[in-house]
């Protein structure tokens, strides 16, 4: 659907987008995941026509975004960060001026435009002004423009922004309502919002793809050798030893619990062997009580927190350097 | 194309700047009107028109400023570039959404000649040639207003820059004259942005089509500005 090579975007000596590549295909939900300031805007930006790349290809539905852009752009409907709205016209008003915009014919244009506010439930407020609205209806109204005229792909920008715990709920709804017949891509620095809708992620940092995978492959990939979190009580020595006399082990750590005799363990397997039951009786034998014992996954933070991590740092040292000079 | 036009069109007429731009080139041309046609009762409109000529300095800089700057400032361009609308086609519905607002007192302008008719003999074709360079003369100024105005996003940059360019073009009878009486090579340049005495050849009882051809000229140059500033915005 959406085919991306090669993409860069360079401000000046700054690259935003660095040798970005990747493919949308139908019907999906795509989440772009990265902190702030890791070229998903401007990703966005440049598939939508908003602004052009420095060098690289964009194809929406076999239409090239500079070659073709008018049939390009009738693919899609976009939400940008700030959704852009006119604060002198009504809502009604404004849906109309952008159906017009996207050439939808006519005879369909109240229809469709009907059909939009029910769907983002914006019909009780269309005879308002836009600059009398609150943030969570100039959003919706935002996202409303975005799905007029039923484009085949619907990109949003941080859709959720703004937006109270209820409306962020039925907003997710539809987007997944959405995905039946659109292909949708969005961002988000969201995490459990990325993981809960999207079918597949791609985390961007710096301009680049580190990863692109659904949001359980990516948790598994992540995790690795099995970890085992547990709490003991007991002296140092003794839970030392108990651990040293179990096999399969390949490395722990023990940490003390503030004022409690308790500590806290995190040992390291060898991959795909339970050894709970034995831990279990080991320190059962010893009677030394286990309070909490789990399997540790990684959460789609952890993960995210793992790739653009290092270089954040790295970044952070720099930016620190140049603002004391 | 026809959305923006009609979008523009509306917001002039529903905010202030619309009706502020009519009335107070209506009130000024209504000033000079009564004083030298009705009053003075001389039969050539073409002379109200040259003289209140200056006008446009104070009212295109308020019917062009907001109409790029602000779409930049309020980040509604990402709806318009984003929408299947060519570059070309934003441009022209922008631009002919002004002319059309400014159409509107040229309308009751050109009712003007005809009134006078009642008190005696007028030089009608002489009256609807000046009508012409007046709408021209405003027409160039407009496109020079809508490049300034797409290249900031402020709109007081954009207004007070306007002014001073169109300043420079009303004057530069002037400025020529003070750089050399005679004329030098300098004043041969820069007489080609005399836009005030094109604007006069067209009041004196002469179709004079170089002077037309140099509006339509200024025109297409500014809108073709335009077109490339908002696409060189999208690719720095």
């Amino acid at each position: 659907m959406i085919k991306v090579e090669n993409l860069v975007k360079k401000y000046g000596d700054h690259i935003a987008v660095d040798h970005l590549s990747f493919q949308v295909e139908q019907g999906q939900i795509y989440g772009f995941l990265g902190p702030n300031g890791a070229g998903k805007s401007t990703t966005m930006n440049i598939i939508t026509g908003y602004i052009a790349a420095t060098s690289g290809e964009v194809t929406i539905d076999g239409f090239d975004i500079f070659k073709e852009p008018e049939a390009a752009k009738k693919c899609i409907g976009y939400l940008p960060e700030l959704p852009p709205l006119y604060f002198d016209m009504t809502v009604w008003e404004y849906l109309i001026f952008v159906a017009e915009l996207k050439g939808i014919s006519k005879n369909k244009r109240i229809q469709q435009i009907t059909d939009v506010m029910l769907k983002t439930q914006v019909d009780d407020v269309k005879d308002r002004l836009i600059k009398n609205l609150s943030k969570g209806y100039r959003q919706r109204v935002g996202f409303a423009q975005a799905i007029l005229g039923n484009p085949k792909v619907i990109i949003l920008d941080e859709p959720t922004v703004g937006l109270d715990p209820k409306q962020i709920i039925e907003i997710r709804d539809l987007i997944k309502k959405l995905s039946n017949n659109h292909t949708v891509i969005l961002s988000s620095h969201i995490l459990p919002e990325v993981s809960a809708l999207c079918d597949t992620v791609m985390i961007i940092d710096h301009g680049k793809l580190v990863a692109c995978d659904t949001p359980e492959q990516l948790s598994k990939l992540m995790s690795g050798a099995n970890v085992l979190d547990l709490s003991v009580k007991g002296s140092k020595e003794d839970i030392c030893k108990v651990i040293d006399s179990l096999p399969d082990i390949t490395g722990y750590e023990l940490k003390e619990r503030d004022g409690s005799d308790y500590y806290d363990i995190i040992i390291k397997t060898e991959d795909k062997i339970d050894i709970r039951e034995d831990i279990f009786y080991a320190f059962a034998d010893r009677r030394m009580p286990i309070i909490k014992m789990q399997f540790e996954t990684k959460s789609l933070e952890d993960v995210f927190l793992e790739l653009t991590n290092d270089e954040n740092k790295k970044e952070a040292l720099n930016e620190g350097g140049e603002a004391e000079e | 194309m026809k959305a923006i036009l009609k979008r523009e069109i509306k917001a002039y007429l529903n905010g202030v700047i619309g009706w502020l731009f009519i009335a107070v080139i209506i009130a000024f041309v209504g000033i000079y009107f009564t004083a030298y046609n009705l009053s003075a009762g001389y039969p050539y409109f073409s002379y109200t028109l040259t003289a209140v000529s200056f006008v446009f300095l104070i009212i295109t800089p308020i019917l062009t400023m907001r109409i790029m700057a602000e779409e930049r400032k309020q980040k509604t361009d990402q709806l318009l570039l984003t929408a299947p609308v060519s570059v070309k086609n934003i441009v022209l519905g922008k631009f002919l959404a002004m002319l059309i607002i400014f159409f509107i007192p040229l309308l009751l302008f050109s009712f003007y000649p005809l009134l006078l008719l009642s008190f005696g003999e007028v030089p009608l074709a002489e009256c609807y040639a000046a009508i012409l360079g007046f709408f021209l003369y405003g027409a160039a100024n407009i496109a020079i207003g809508l490049f300034i105005s797409s290249i900031t996003e402020s709109q007081v940059i954009a207004a007070v820059l306007t002014f001073v360019v169109l300043f420079i073009g009303y004057m530069m009878t002037g400025i020529c004259n003070l750089i050399s009486q005679s004329g030098n090579f300098i004043t041969k340049i820069l007489s080609g942005f005399d836009m005030a005495t094109q604007f006069r050849n067209l009041t004196i009882g002469v179709l004079d089509i170089r002077s037309i051809v140099y509006f339509l000229t200024v025109i297409g140059f500014c809108l073709f500005l335009t077109y490339q500033s908002i696409q060189k915005r999208r690719w720095s």
